[in-house]
């Protein structure tokens, strides 16, 4: 297997007002072009800081990370980032939320007509052409992550990083989405990586599940090649021992990890409150 | 939601309130849903303090005479009208005597010398009371427009630098309380040293008030353009990173977007103390204005001074209440957290 994504060796460090902080060690990882892998544990083991750092975001203390043999040193549109809270600009349509990142993408490679039509063609691809003109805010958490994911392809990544794109929607929205992103990725062949603490959402979607053990000092515990065939229709794993069969072993190693992961936040520096607007009087 | 509106809006006049709110875009259904309550009771209250007023009034002696009640300040509220259309009248009257005189004498072959003479004379009324209004708008927007084109690229060089908000806290600190009643005498000593031309385009008392204004309208907008700016989502700019947009285009696209609703609520603020400020500045600069109006009413002390004072009381507040709700329309216009609740 060619490596495509090299995660060599990386470890984190922070520096907490208590000392030094070891959130990761000795990750390493080589993901092939077109793979589709997810990354699992218990809440707060480091999960997004290793996506963080993928997208470079966050630089390792320790080793780094390769794409097509180049080091990553800065983010990049070509490690487009689905975040867990959509992180559209509340000001700026649909449209003009994913029109932003392909003016800055293809500003100097396609006219304006391209941009605009490339920038229509991808929203449709997550079928939110019907809602160019709306604002974040009219429109539902499912549709938003939509646009995000739309934002992201339209970036055309080499790397698709997704930070827990569907916890924050309810279970049928979850679904629909699920089944989009498979049915994107099978046409477009992006290589994805993918945070999820969703045993369920893991099996039906990797190629391997990358399973983390609690940090501090996370690493990977153990990797679950996922031999289903694609494409995957869920009502039919449903009835494949197989599936059960990898769902078992993902519960069981977090399940054998079962001691509460101590308080750490997965990626720390990051995240301040939103201070509130000082109130007018009136 | 609808209900917490209607209870924190009940203090300030609700329809008119009511009524800009329909102009700045959020419905009419709420309107008419609660207008028993937004009318009624807004009502009850004003009559009940009406009475208080006239009672209490009633009881208190001054060496201006008793202390005026509602319908001696209405009766003095009608004839500063009346005076102010009577001397819009004689104005009228005086520039129609002057292009008489001035056809007459273009009739008579007159030299343009002489012409120009005509022409070049002014009436010379005083100030009514409607003209000391506009007066001191105009004072109070010119120091509040200064202010804002200073304050908010401090406030956005605060909010982006922590060196640079370092450097400048303490000073925002220490001049923010400073009252604009000791700012004054400096800003006359310094107007007075630095504006010498002989042919002013504004006078020095206006350019006092002003500066004066401006002074005491920096602090809110500074400050909350700087937390606006500084605490802008760090997924949004974690968005800006990936995409990797410049310096500029991050603080065009990103940074001031999102601050809009700070920088707003800063100017808000800004604006009310601004208009607080003018008219003590306008009683002890002598710039014309409602100040100017004030004092000079004490200093007359005429039966009547009472109730026109109390007259440009009212007017002062209603004036103060109708730049605020202006300032809420704008605010509401320019921002994109439509979820949140402005008041």
């Amino acid at each position: 297997m060619q490596s495509f994504l090299k995660i060599d060796h990386v470890g984190i460090t922070f520096d907490t007002p208590k000392g030094k902080l070891e959130i990761l060690k000795d990750i390493k990882l080589d993901i092939a072009q077109g793979e589709v892998v997810s990354l699992i544990g218990h809440s707060g083991c480091g999960k997004s800081t290793v996506l963080n750092i993928v997208a470079g975001l966050l630089r390792a203390s320790e080793g780094g990370v390769l794409l097509e043999e180049r080091e990553v040193t800065e983010p990049g549109p070509d490690r487009a980032v689905v975040f867990q809270q959509h992180s559209l600009l509340p000001w700026l349509t649909v449209y003009d939320n994913v029109r932003l990142a392909v003016d800055q993408v293809f500003g100097r490679t396609k006219t304006r007509k391209e941009r605009d039509e490339w920038t229509r063609h991808n929203l449709a691809l997550v079928h939110m052409e019907h809602a160019l003109e709306r604002r974040p805010h009219e429109i539902s958490g499912g549709m938003k992550q939509r646009v995000g994911i739309a934002r992201a392809l339209a970036m055309e990544p080499k790397v698709l990083l997704m930070d827990e794109p569907f916890g924050a929607l309810d279970s049928l929205t979850r679904t629909h989405m699920q089944d989009s992103l498979m049915e994107i990725q099978a046409r477009l062949n992006n290589t994805v990586v993918l945070i999820t603490h969703d045993v369920d959402e893991a099996v039906l979607l990797s190629d391997r599940i990358v399973m983390m053990t609690n940090g501090p000092s996370a690493t990977i515990g153990q990797v679950l090649d996922v031999d289903l065939l694609r494409p995957r229709d869920r009502l039919a794993l449903a009835e494949e021992p197989t599936y059960h069969h990898y769902r078992a072993e993902v519960v069981k190693f977090l399940h054998e990890r079962h001691d509460k992961p101590r308080l750490v936040s997965s990626n720390p520096p990051q995240q301040e409150p939103r201070a509130l607007p000082l109130a007018a009087n009136g | 939601m609808a209900a917490t509106n209607l209870t924190t809006k009940t203090f300030a006049l609700p329809w008119l309130a009511r009524a800009l709110d329909w102009l700045s875009g959020s419905g009419i259904d709420r309107i008419a849903g609660g207008l028993a309550h937004a009318l009624l009771l807004p009502l009850l209250g004003i009559g009940i303090f009406l009475l208080l007023w006239s009672a209490g009034a009633a009881q208190v002696q001054t060496s201006l005479g008793q202390l005026p009640g509602p319908a001696q300040v209405w009766e003095q509220g009608q004839r500063l009208w009346a005076e102010h259309r009577a001397e819009r009248g004689r104005e009228a009257a005086f520039s129609e005597r002057l292009d008489e005189r001035y056809e007459k004498a273009v009739a008579a072959g007159r030299s343009a010398e002489d012409l120009a003479k005509i022409r070049a004379r002014r009436y010379t009324g005083n100030p009514t009371f409607v003209d000391q209004i506009w007066t001191s708008l105009i004072t109070v927007a010119t120091g509040f427009l200064l202010a804002s084109i200073i304050a908010i690229p401090i406030g956005i060089v605060c909010g982006m630098n922590a060196a640079f908000y370092a450097a400048m806290n303490p000073l925002i600190q220490i001049f923010k309380p400073v009252s604009p009643l000791a700012w004054l005498p400096l800003v006359t000593l310094i107007v007075s040293a630095l504006y010498v031309t002989d042919d002013p385009l504004v006078s020095k008392s206006f350019l006092t008030s002003a500066i004066t204004v401006t002074l005491c309208c920096l602090w809110p907008t500074i400050i909350n353009t700087t937390v606006g700016v500084a605490t802008v989502d760090k997924d949004l700019m974690n968005v800006s990173r990936v995409l990797r947009l410049g310096w500029f285009k991050q603080t065009v696209k990103i940074i001031l977007p999102s601050a809009m609703p700070m920088i707003f609520t800063g100017m808000r603020l800004s604006l009310g103390i601004g208009w607080m400020v003018l008219i003590a500045a306008e009683m002890l600069a002598q710039n014309p204005g409602l100040g100017k109006f004030v004092w000079d009413e004490f200093q007359n002390g005429s039966s009547n001074s009472l109730a026109r004072i109390m007259v440009a009381v009212l007017v002062i507040g209603f004036i103060g209440f109708l730049l605020d709700r202006g300032m809420l329309m704008l605010q509401r216009r320019f921002s994109w957290d439509k979820d949140a609740i402005l008041r």
